[in-house]
């Protein structure tokens, strides 16, 4: 598979930012933490740098340092049946250790002033945050959003928006800043910028062959994570998209021999990601598209109204909405993208991004034709991974595939 | 010509020898033990010498199940899921679900009447309901599946597992034995609790054809089934050869150039 060559602009940009934590020849700015869906735009406007420990989180998974980890938390008394980026971060934290060191240069992970959470994803980010409050001693602030939503209502954005405002005082208080709406439009419009080219981005693996697979995309979102609100997003993901649209030209295929086209929906497998990587392309099978990617595009910012515009950007991510809206948005990609078969991952510790367990594959095959198949596993565990079933189960789901009518090619 | 499949199990290795008409000309069946590559070598030669044939003669062997990389010899490989499919439909010639009860794996394959895989489900990354849960439990009770099997034959109704867990339903025995319950039925909720863990895997909508070592070990297995499905189910021949003859198959049209070819 060719190499993504701005990959490595993407890690000059990460170091950059990882290290400016750190950088002791400005004065320090304060630190936010922020849930990697939450309202980051608020906190880089009033002048805190915005860490992300869910970002940490995957990569503790995808640097395998989880696996020495999840235990340690365990044993303090953090269940292996909850969200393991949050016992692979605590138990990476009780040891004083963070793969952040030999990836950036850092000699752990930046200290915080506040802790500003949205449970647009999950409700286990409350208690995740809540065990750094009584560690470091400062506050930990949340937004609570109206969970598996339909159709969002104005009651619903305006019962979001009006908690990201009243996280203004405080935050003016912790930073000393005052706040200037001006400063959040300017933020707001970076991220909508970045948004637009992480989207577009994407949306090239529709080509076929495709240039990009799902692995690629884990890689490559994290500027979209923790550089979005930043210009450095913006012109990082400008470079990207001309040297795939290059590639889109040329035919260049991230499969070299593209015969099958998977859908995957859930959390990656960070710990697998080259596993998966190497074992589609054996089988001649790009991954071209995920929920999982997707979930950091936000159509609906807009500098000119933006709490409301990230209320409903935030509360409309896919994780946080009903089952009926879910599986009109799996059908429509699954179409979107060609795809001949979809993938679900049912990821043991994360019950909320884990969407087969209401019947829905079967009822999206039922619907479309497309054949699917649930892969059990997690996002950070590794013991909850079974390789050689994973491959007997992918093997025979691809040999499947040559037998079903492809109604879904282009 | 001649082609031979070899299953590589997880427990057991099986290799089949067939001709051009798909018929089974030979076969052998053994432990896999620890080194994969050596069973395959020996049930490959047991399975030529019942065939009366010799390996020059055999133009092409494909491998299957979980140590189908570890076959030297075989030409080519091929999921075991696929076999299965391939060599159940070679014997039913008909649609049907096929529920396969092997070592490790459990598998429910629907097949269209074409002979087409249409879905499949395995069990999920756990030993309930599978073959090497019912080792597990004889190992535990010091006892073998042949007298588990007789004595599940004479009882009135089974006494239920629970557990899902294999470690924790030895545990759930254990109580029931302490608890001086009918050990015929004790031994009938074990075969039981196999067949309810394969259920809950898939709906069953077509004829259920068996296979798989379990089921080619365990009588009861067959009866419960029916019992259970409220229908006839039909135990496919040499059950726990079906992989390998799948694979035989295969190898017979990937020899013949059609390597997508199910029939």
């Amino acid at each position: 598979m060719p190499a993504i060559e701005s990959t490595k602009i993407l890690k000059q940009a990460l170091t950059g930012y990882f290290q400016s934590f750190f950088d002791e020849t400005v004065p320090r700015q304060k630190v936010a933490w922020c849930t990697s869906v939450g309202p980051s735009e608020i906190l880089t406007a009033m002048g805190f740098k915005v860490y992300y420990p869910e970002n940490h989180g995957a990569l503790l998974g995808a640097s395998r340092a989880s696996e020495q980890y999840i235990p340690v938390a365990n044993a303090a008394g953090y269940s292996p049946d909850i969200c393991s980026y949050l016992t692979a971060d605590i138990g990476a934290f009780k040891k004083g250790e963070t793969p952040l060191t030999k990836a950036y240069g850092i000699p752990s992970v930046p200290k915080p002033d506040v802790l500003i959470y949205n449970t647009n994803q999950c409700r286990e980010v409350q208690d995740w945050f809540a065990y750094y409050a009584k560690e470091f001693g400062v506050p930990s602030l949340g937004v609570f959003s109206p969970w598996k939503v339909d159709d969002l209502n104005e009651d619903q954005i305006s019962y979001v928006a009006k908690q990201m405002q009243s996280l203004i005082p405080p935050l003016e208080k912790i930073s000393g800043n005052k706040f200037d709406i001006d400063r959040l439009r300017e933020v707001v419009a970076l991220t909508k910028q970045t948004s637009d080219l992480w989207s577009e981005f994407l949306g090239l693996a529709t080509a076929r062959p495709s240039p990009i697979t799902f692995f690629d995309g884990c890689i490559q979102m994290a500027s979209a994570v923790v550089l979005r609100g930043l210009p450095v997003a913006v012109d990082y993901y400008r470079q990207l998209n001309a040297e795939i649209k290059k590639r889109v030209a040329a035919k260049t295929g991230a499969v070299p021999k593209e015969t099958t086209r998977l859908y995957w929906d859930g959390m990656p497998m960070w710990g697998k990601l080259r596993f998966f990587s190497d074992l589609f392309e054996r089988l001649d099978t790009c991954v071209v598209a995920s929920t999982y990617c997707d979930s950091w595009i936000f159509a609906d910012f807009d500098p000119a109204d933006p709490f409301r515009s990230m209320a409903k950007a935030y509360t409309k991510i896919f994780i946080n909405r009903s089952e009926t809206h879910k599986e009109k948005v799996l059908i429509e990609m699954a179409g979107k993208y060609g795809v001949d078969g979809m993938i679900f991952h049912d990821a043991k510790t994360c019950p909320h991004n884990s969407n087969s367990r209401f019947g829905m594959p079967q009822r999206i095959t039922k619907a479309t034709g497309i054949p699917n198949l649930i892969l059990d596993g997690d996002v950070n565990d590794l013991r909850c991974i079974s390789e050689e079933q994973i491959i007997t189960a992918a093997e025979s789901f691809i040999e499947q595939l040559t037998h079903v009518p492809r109604n879904a090619r282009a | 010509m001649y082609y031979a499949g070899i299953d590589i199990g997880s427990s057991y290795t099986k290799a089949v020898i067939i001709d051009d008409d798909g018929k089974r000309l030979g076969a052998a069946v053994a432990k896999t033990g620890i080194n994969f590559d050596e069973a395959a070598k020996t049930l490959f030669n047991e399975a030529l010498k019942k065939a009366g044939l010799k390996k020059d003669q055999i133009a092409m062997v494909v491998s299957t199940g979980v140590g189908r990389n570890n076959c030297s010899f075989a030409q080519a490989n091929k999921p075991e899921i696929s076999c299965i499919a391939k060599g159940s439909y070679h014997l039913h010639g008909a649609s049907c679900m096929v529920i396969d009860i092997g070592g490790q794996d459990n598998k429910v394959i629907k097949l269209a009447a074409d002979g087409r895989q249409l879905f499949f489900k395995m069990n999920r990354k756990c030993a309930a309901g599978t073959g090497s849960f019912l080792e597990e439990i004889a190992m535990r009770l010091d006892t073998g599946t042949d007298k588990m099997n007789k004595l599940a034959a004479q009882a009135g109704k089974s006494v239920p597992i629970n557990s899902f867990c294999t470690v924790f339903a030895g545990t759930e025995i254990i109580h029931q034995i302490r608890e001086n319950q009918d050990i015929n039925g004790i031994m009938r909720g074990i075969f039981e609790s196999v067949v309810k863990r394969t259920l809950e895997m898939a709906p069953i909508d077509d004829t259920v054809v068996l296979s798989g070592g379990a089921v080619a070990t365990n009588p009861v297995l067959i009866d419960l089934f029916k019992e259970k499905l409220e229908q006839e189910v039909m135990l496919l021949e040499h059950p726990q050869d079906v992989g390998a003859l799948g694979a035989a198959l295969y190898a017979r049209s990937l020899q013949q150039g059609a390597p997508d070819e199910q029939k």
